[in-house]
């Protein structure tokens, strides 16, 4: 029974995604939508060889991009979150304020950012630490509060210091839920560094689409968000990787 | 139950008050040598408590708390405490879980396994040492989480109702099972429940406390000879004294 729900649940969304390509694909043919407003799925396949030599610096731009702001962003948020948790002054005072940071339309401050830091990769990484910071911190927090205050009790009664119940506790308590905020996150860094690219740069998927879409070339636009796409679900996946390496026991958990 | 028993945890007029409401007042327990003491109450009346002062959690408004001659008050770190929950570390094997007080103490993983890794014939969890807590059944948690309260102090155990949590068939399972091994452990402990045929069967003397603030009403001795197997739970004795907790509740 079990697994025909697997095949089942790979099943019924890849039939759908084929059948929605071709519905896709018909339209455009018969002429329903013209070819200049919305390129069919195999003018955005055929437009991959022409991006090809001149679209990889591009990928690489961004990806490091997102890659440095996401690291940055991993950094920030841990130790905010263990300076939150370990002085409740800090927490008291920062939480709300980070709270209603996230109310700001970060693409409304990217071109401000431009102004500020230039055309170069700085604001742009910039623009990812912002998007991605949030999710992990919410999750980091979220995590060292929901640690058993039975267990914490249980450790101090038997004399451990601060640093051995962080390390021993709390650490790999949160895990699960600072994983769930890395995986979001990790979705919104590579959109986060085409926001900031959008606005002005030498390089980066952002400039590029930027550039396609000004020469009306939308089949590369279009592939150009497939490539968007296609990164952001391996970073999703690598962060999904690491999770199964660094916590064994959960995987032995969802298997029995 | 001879007098020349040393005194293992002695308390001495403990009172602890939270935003002006009495939970505890004007508790005095002892627990002797290898003695199995329980304290048997209502639920929620400040059982719980006075075993965060024992341990050395909470500092109590008055009264003081001595562990073997020695003034224990507030200090943490001497006697072992185990809760209703088993509170096994999900990410850690078995083992390590067990281990976990000796590693908190300064002890090597590689050293801190070997030590306790001959109790776990005595704990009936042989075989499972290297097992996740999910992979275990109810009433093995609860040894396991048992076992790991022993390695931290073999001398002095707290157990709030470790056995709460279980079915009433691994209950019973479990109780005669602790009968079996304190012989073995030559450990004093400290109980807490509010089952009463559980109090009788296990303990030798139960103090029995009232709703809240806790008092002491009355000191019980067990006077039925151990080793104890679960065919007490039906004799005259056993009963006349559930009867007598039973009215004074």
């Amino acid at each position: 029974m079990k697994r025909w729900e697997s095949i089942e649940d790979k099943v019924i969304p890849t039939v759908f995604f084929v059948v929605l390509i071709f519905l896709w694909e018909y339209i455009v043919q018969v002429g329903l939508i013209e070819r200049y407003i919305l390129p069919s799925p195999t003018d955005i396949i055929k437009a991959f060889p022409d991006m090809h030599p001149d679209i990889w610096k591009h990928v690489i731009t961004t990806v490091q991009e997102a890659a440095l702001g996401f690291g940055i962003a991993i950094l920030l948020s841990i130790i905010l979150a263990i300076l939150m948790d370990n002085v409740k002054i800090i927490k008291k005072a920062l939480y709300p304020i980070i709270v209603i940071s996230q109310t700001v339309p970060i693409i409304a401050l990217a071109p401000l950012f431009a102004a500020w830091f230039g055309f170069g990769k700085l604001p742009k990484i910039i623009v990812v630490v912002l998007v991605c910071f949030f999710p992990i911190l919410v999750s980091l927090i979220h995590g060292l509060e929901s640690v058993d205050k039975d267990l914490l009790n249980l450790l101090k009664s038997m004399g451990a210091s601060k640093f051995q119940i962080f390390k021993m506790v709390k650490f790999p308590a949160t895990l699960i839920s600072f994983f769930s905020g890395l995986r979001i996150a990790a979705t919104y860094s590579i959109m986060g560094a085409i926001i900031g690219e959008w606005l002005g740069g030498k390089s980066g998927l952002g400039v590029y689409m930027l550039r396609v879409k000004q020469s009306f070339a939308l089949d590369k636009f279009f592939g150009a968000i497939v490539i968007i796409v296609v990164l952001s679900i391996m970073l999703f996946k690598i962060i999904a990787t690491l999770q199964g390496m660094l916590m064994p026991w959960e995987k032995e958990q969802n298997k029995s | 139950m001879n007098s020349c028993q040393k005194n293992k945890v002695l308390i001495k007029g403990v009172s602890k008050s939270f935003e002006n409401l009495l939970i505890v007042d004007d508790i005095s327990i002892e627990l002797r040598e290898k003695e199995f003491v329980t304290i048997l109450g209502p639920s929620g009346s400040g059982k719980s408590t006075l075993f965060n002062i024992i341990s050395g959690l909470i500092k109590p408004d008055s009264g003081k708390v001595y562990i073997e001659g020695e003034d224990f008050t507030g200090k943490t770190g001497r006697v072992s405490y185990m809760y209703q929950k088993d509170l096994l570390l999900s990410w850690k094997k078995i083992i390590d879980n067990v281990s976990m007080p000796l590693i908190i103490k300064g002890e090597r993983k590689e050293d801190a396994r070997e030590k306790v890794k001959k109790y776990f014939e005595i704990f009936g969890l042989e075989g499972f040492e290297y097992k996740y807590p999910h992979q275990l059944s109810g009433g093995m948690k609860q040894r396991a989480a048992l076992m790991r309260t022993y390695m931290f102090s073999k001398d002095i155990i707290l157990l709030d109702e470790p056995f709460g949590g279980l079915d009433a068939i691994t209950k019973s399972k479990m109780q005669s099972w602790l009968l079996d091994i304190l012989d073995r452990l030559e450990a004093s402990i400290l109980f807490i429940t509010h089952d009463i045929e559980e109090a009788i069967f296990l303990s030798d003397r139960i103090y029995i406390l009232s709703d809240r603030p806790a008092r002491i009403k009355e000191e019980i001795k067990i006077d039925i000879s151990k080793p104890r197997n679960s065919d007490v739970i039906t004799t005259n004795k056993f009963n006349n004294i559930k009867r007598h907790i039973l009215d004074l509740l």
